[in-house]
This record gives C-alpha cells, structure tokens and sequence, in this order.
C-alpha cells in the first residue's frame, strides 16, 4: 500500500511536499505569519501558473521540455509594451464609451490581443524548426529562447517607443530594464475580487483567469486536435500509421505553447508590477519547467494537475524559505535553495524518463 | 551533369562550413568599421589564444566519445576556481600558486566528472541538455560551499577575501600573486614585424601558455591512438555495436567526462591567471558558453570537432568579439548594440549549429529510410510487370 503510493508519487515530490510541509509547522515558531506566507504562496502560484501551464501541450505532443519558453515570453512583453505605448488613446477611447473606470482593464486585454498574434507567429516558425530537429528538441529550443532574448535586447534598444514612462530619461530613446505598469495594469486581475480574512488574502480574479485558462487546454486536449496530439507524443511513429499529420499536430502544441507563455507572462507582470525587458526572460523558462516537473509530470507527459501540484510546491517553497530559513539561520539561503531544488528537479526528470523506457 | 555535381559539391562545402563563413563575413565586414589598427588586433588575438585554447581543448574528447558539447565543463571551471580561491587565501604567489591551484583543483574536478559522467549514463541520447541543467545545479551548490561554508566552516583567513558579515567569499577576488605568471615565464617580445601592407610592432607572445597549449595539443593526437581513445571513438561511431564488440560503455563514457573536467579545470585556472581577477560568482558561467560557441564558430559539429577547429573558433570568434561593439558604435552610434550583438552571436551561433546538426541527421535518417524503402517498391513494380 505504501510502497504503491510512493511510487505513484515519486519520492522526489515527497521530499518536496515534506520539506514544504515542515516549512509551515515551523513557521509560527520562529515568528513567521502562516497566514501571510500562505497568501504570498497563493499569489505567486496565480501569476505563475498560466506560464508552467505553457509547457502542457509541447510536452503532450512530444516535443520535450519547452525551454524555448522565453520566445513566448517576447511576445508578451511585446504585447505589455505596446500597449502601454497606446494607453492614452485606449484610456480616451474608453471614457468616450463611458467605461474610463476600467480603462486598466481594456489597457491589458489589449495588451493580451497585441500579445497572442505575435506569439502564434513567432511559435509557428519555431514549430518548423522543431519539426527538422526531432530528439534534439530540448537544447535547441534552450538555444532559441537564448538567442531570441539576447536579439531582443537589441530591438529594446532601436524599436521606436516614444511614451516616456519607459525609454531613458537622458537619451531619449531606446527602453529601460525595468517599466512599472502602476498606473496602466497592475495588479489588474490579482487585485480583482478579492477575498479577504485577516492576513489572509485570496486573489480571486486571478485564480479565476488561471482556471480558465486551464479548463480551455483541457478542453483542447479532449478535442479531435488534442488527442492526435496527445497520440503524436505518445507514439510518433504508431500516430503515424493510424493517419495523424504529426508534423501538424506538433506545429499545434508550439503555437499553442508559445501564446499560452506571451499570456503567462502578461499575468505574472500585472502581479509583479513591472516589466522586465533584456536579459529579463533569460532564464523564465526554468523555474516554470521545475514546476511542472515538480508536479509530477515526465519529459512527454503532463497534465493540467501537474500544473496546479507543481506550480503550488514550487512557488510555496520560494516564498517559504526566504522567511523561514532566514529565520533560523540568520541569512538569506532562498537563492541557492532555488537554484538546487528547481535544477535537481529537472535533473531528476531528465535522468528518470530513459529509466521508463526500458 | 559534372556540372549540376560541382555545383552539389559547392552546396555540401559550403553548407557543412557555413557557421564558419558567416563568421569571415562579419569580421571583413567589422574589422575595418572598428578603426582597430593591425597591432592592436594582433595583441589581442595572441592573448586571447593563450586563454581560451587549453578551455576549448577540453571539449574534445566527449565529442570523440559520441556525448556530444559538454556543457559540463563548468563543473571543471568551478573546481579550478576553487583551487585560486585557496592559493589567494594562502597568499602563495608565482607559478608554484598556479602549479598548487591545479593540484586543489584535481579531484574535486576528478569527482565532480565522476558524477557528471554517471548522471549522464543515465540521460543517453538527451547528454547536451543534461549536463547543461547538471552545470546549473552544480553551480548552485558551488554557491552554497563558497557564498555561506567559506570562511564559516572551511577556514579563510584572509580578511580581503571574505565578506564584511564573516563569511562568504567576496564577488571578485583579485589574482595578483599569479596574475600572467605563465604567460610571463618566457617571455618574448617582437619588435617590429612587416609583411607587405600589414605591420605590427611591440607584440609580447605568451610562449609558456602555448606551450602547454601544444602539449596538450600532443596529448590529444597521442590519445586518439591508444586503447581508450580508440574505444571512445568507436563509441562514438555506435554505441550498440562497441557494446556488443565488448567496449565497456559507461566505464568509457565515464572516463572521457572525467578527462573532460579535470582538462577544463586547468583550462579555467589558465584563463584566470590571464585574466588576473576571479568573478567568484560569474566566470564560469559565461566560460562553459564562449567556449562551447568558439568551438562551434570554428566548423566542428556536436558529433566531430579537431585542433584544427579549435583554433580557427578560436580566432574568428574572438576577433568578432573584440571588434563588434567598436563596430556597433561607428555603425549605430552605440558601444552598447555591438556588446548586444555578440552575446546574440555567441548564442545565435551555438542554436544555428545546433539544428544545422540534428537537421542534417534528420535528413539522413529520412533519407536511410528511403533507401530501404525503395528497392523494395521497385521489385513490387517488376512484379507488377511480369504479370
């Protein structure tokens, strides 16, 4: 019975979800508010969530581990910047409609409709490339969201931006590392509806349009679509024979993947409050693939449950240690403890999957 | 028909070679933009030979071996600067700090391939992006041992390497006691030196560093030869078939990742002495990258690199490296483009050779496919005749 769930589990998730668990026992006695930790876990599983729930398809679809993810995450940040660009118009526009009070509100779902275009084109390229470099998908997708950064850094620097708010004070052109969207979309969905009791806050609105977000990829992967894609990363050559187009089906999961990570990001800056541009997005792409992987998922399987366990482990340890470890040790670990439990993960994913196989 | 074969011949040259034409393009292009003078390039480019090479070196033998770029060679890097970190600590200057550095270094970097090597036994065919997430991972227990153990629990003395709170090595840690010991021990310097248009003078030549550069050179070619060397290269041709020839596969795999580290760790120590200031928390990193890109830029493959590469990466990456942000400023107007452009090339380059690599393997397993498949159908269709 218990070896039975253990393996079900996987012992590196129980670690995990004792480590955690111990963190929140601890917590009181050394001063640390439970209440206050767990909100702060709350709220950065919903502005994480849409961005681990990125990796689903391109894992369903057996393109691996999407560490291509900061290709999408351009996209976004494309999106956020532009519509702050255009904020005067659309906040003009607005209260001619008579809805200035939720001028914020059309600023991000511009935001999201300048965002979503890019990311289906820019995924739709990345998907051909993926579809010549079958089993070495990984590195190469590892490449391309660093080259795609490092050529954006460039583009940060001559696109024509003009709105003050975000390009140099002194030179006049080119934009800044950090733009604060206060006063444009922050805190526009994490701040909607919210519940509250005591110290504890729950971010409705967020949580809503992560759950919608995930109910429409499961809903995708019930679909004809979805289930020749999931058959397409099972088996590629069984999908094959029984009819299914996999080089379609994967340029699929990629777009798909790519436009859910330009949204993600959308969601993770309107909590964060700031974009960060240039080498910003360089490494986003990890700390979502530990979480999903985390969550139980493998190299070419996961699921939206896999997003919802992995993203909560995950982000409750990052918010967790910094205050409690802090606590008792009298020093801030929180970085290092990160880097080796987000990379031990997908170590232990990359090391478990050829074991399966045999 | 010779004709249409020329010109196919002409098309595989250029693409098998094309990441390193790309790479003469940019630099006829930005070598004149940069307003560099001849002696100064020509300096640099020495310089940076003697610092990169033996690094780049080390990335040879888990190619031979079929593992593809090691990415775990800042495993190796790490262990070497943990090495520096001692030898500053004890204030122990000249080429014996070096020499000493190396012998700290050894096994941990010994047991860190080890490691590296076993975890990738477990990760075969997925190597590449394996060892890249290991080098993460090691990475940050490396932060662990140096940014809270030392000074703590493993000893440091000297107050100038540790932080102010008590422990925890500082961010950067100037080298001075070794700084450019090796590549001062013989030192030679040219004068004047003309050819033609082309004029330099005043060139110091780093002759010590190039020396353990061509031993290590020799120690490759010898290496290539023996028992071990030839196993992993047959490893590298196929790994089922050396198995079932009788090649103690991961034992081999193994070995050349230890090889592999230990080169890397002396790499990285040369490479800092050039340098003279140790980045405790970034050297590393960036190493593995450049390296692995330098390789790439000289026209070796994830499945086949030699000297020859190595040394050609070498030069045309770097020569790039020098000129592009003085030519991003003559171009645009700003330094701060052409420092952005050739971190886009380092990685633009390493993604380009990467899915030039598994595309062309891609086809080729189409392509074997097909050759099965098409005897077959014509038989069928002689079949098909005869009745």
């Amino acid at each position: 019975m218990l070896n039975k769930l253990v393996d079900a589990v996987g012992w590196a998730r129980i670690i995990i979800a004792l480590f955690l668990f111990s963190l929140f026992v601890t917590a009181p006695f050394v001063g640390v508010s439970v209440s206050t930790s767990l909100s702060n876990t709350l709220e950065r599983f919903g502005m994480n969530g849409v961005l681990v729930l990125a990796m689903v398809p391109m894992v369903q679809s057996g393109c691996g581990l999407n560490f291509g993810l900061p290709l999408g995450l351009i996209a976004g940040l494309l999106g956020a910047t532009i519509s702050i660009e255009l904020s005067a118009y659309i906040t003009s526009v607005a209260a001619v409609v008579g809805l200035g009070n939720a001028a914020s509100f059309f600023i991000f779902i511009t935001a999201i409709c300048i965002a979503v275009p890019i990311a289906a084109v820019l995924g739709y390229f990345y998907g051909h490339l993926l579809n010549r470099v079958k089993g070495d998908e990984m590195m190469i997708a590892t490449y391309v969201g660093f080259s795609s950064v490092s050529f954006m850094c460039i583009a940060w620097l001559l696109l024509p931006y003009r709105n003050p708010t975000m390009i140099w004070g002194y030179g006049g052109s080119g934009l800044r590392t950090t733009i604060s969207v206060s006063g444009f979309w922050h805190r526009v969905l994490s701040g909607l509806w919210t519940v509250k009791i005591g110290n504890f806050t729950i971010p409705t609105g967020m949580f809503l349009f992560l759950g919608v977000m995930c109910f429409l990829v499961w809903l995708f992967m019930r679909t004809k679509t979805g289930t020749a894609l999931t058959a397409a990363g099972s088996n590629r050559e069984f999908a094959r024979a029984s009819g299914i187009d996999v080089d379609r089906v994967r340029i699929i999961s990629v777009v798909l993947s790519t436009i859910l990570g330009a949204i993600g990001i959308l969601v993770y800056i309107q909590s964060f409050g700031f974009i960060q541009l240039y080498m910003g997005p360089f490494y986003m792409a990890l700390p979502a693939v530990a979480s999903i992987l985390l969550g139980g998922a493998s190299v070419n399987k996961a699921s939206i449950w896999n997003v919802v366990v992995g993203t909560f482990l995950f982000q409750g340890i990052l918010s967790m240690t910094p205050s409690v470890i802090n606590s008792i040790l009298q020093t801030d670990m929180s970085e290092v403890i990160r880097i080796i439990v987000s990379n031990g993960m997908i170590l232990y994913a990359l090391t478990r999957k050829v074991k399966v196989k045999r | 028909m010779t004709q249409s074969r020329i010109a196919q011949k002409l098309f595989r040259l250029i693409t098998d070679n094309a990441v390193p034409i790309i790479f003469i393009i940019i630099s006829a292009v930005a070598i004149p933009l940069s307003g560099f003078s001849a002696t100064y390039l020509v300096q640099e480019l020495l310089t940076r030979i003697g610092r990169n090479s033996f690094l780049i070196l080390s990335l040879l033998i888990p190619i031979m071996a079929g593992m593809g770029l090691n990415f775990g060679m800042v495993l190796g890097a790490m262990a070497g600067q943990i090495g520096l970190i001692f030898i500053s600590d004890w204030a122990i200057v000249g080429i014996h700090g070096i020499v000493l550095a190396m012998i700290i270094g050894t096994p941990i970097s010994v047991a860190l391939g080890l490691l590296c090597g076993n975890v990738l036994n477990r990760a075969k065919g997925q190597e590449m992006v394996t060892s890249y997430i290991l080098g993460f991972f090691i990475n940050g227990i490396y932060q662990l041992v140096v940014l809270y153990l030392m000074g703590g629990i493993i000893p440091i003395t000297d107050p100038i390497l540790v932080l102010s709170r008590g422990y925890g090595i500082r961010n950067s840690i100037n080298l001075l006691g070794v700084r450019t010991v090796l590549d001062r021990l013989f030192p030679v310097r040219i004068d004047s030196f003309t050819l033609g248009a082309f004029h330099v003078e005043n060139i110091s030549i780093p002759v010590a560093t190039y020396l353990v550069i061509a031993a290590f050179c020799f120690f490759i070619i010898w290496f290539r030869r023996t028992k071990l060397g030839q196993d992993m290269r047959a490893l590298g041709q196929d790994m089922a078939i050396a198995d079932s020839a009788g090649i103690p596969v991961n034992r081999t795999r193994v070995i050349a990742i230890v090889i592999s580290t230990v080169l890397a760790c002396y790499g990285q120590i040369i490479y800092l002495q050039n340098m003279g200031t140790l980045s405790t928390y970034s050297s590393h990193d960036q190493v593995g990258m450049f390296s692995i890109a330098a390789l790439l830029v000289g026209g070796a493959s994830v499945s086949r690199a030699g000297i020859g590469n190595v040394f050609l990466g070498v030069i045309l990456f770097h020569l790039m490296f020098i000129v592009a942000p003085a030519a991003g400023k003559e171009l645009i107007g700003e330094a701060q483009i052409g420092e952005f452009f050739r971190v886009f090339v380092s990685y633009g380059i390493i993604a380009l050779s990467l899915v030039l690599h598994a595309w062309k393997r891609h086809n080729e397993r189409i392509r074997a496919r097909r050759a099965l498949r098409i005897p077959a159908a014509g038989a069928a269709a002689s079949k098909e005749g005869t009745q």
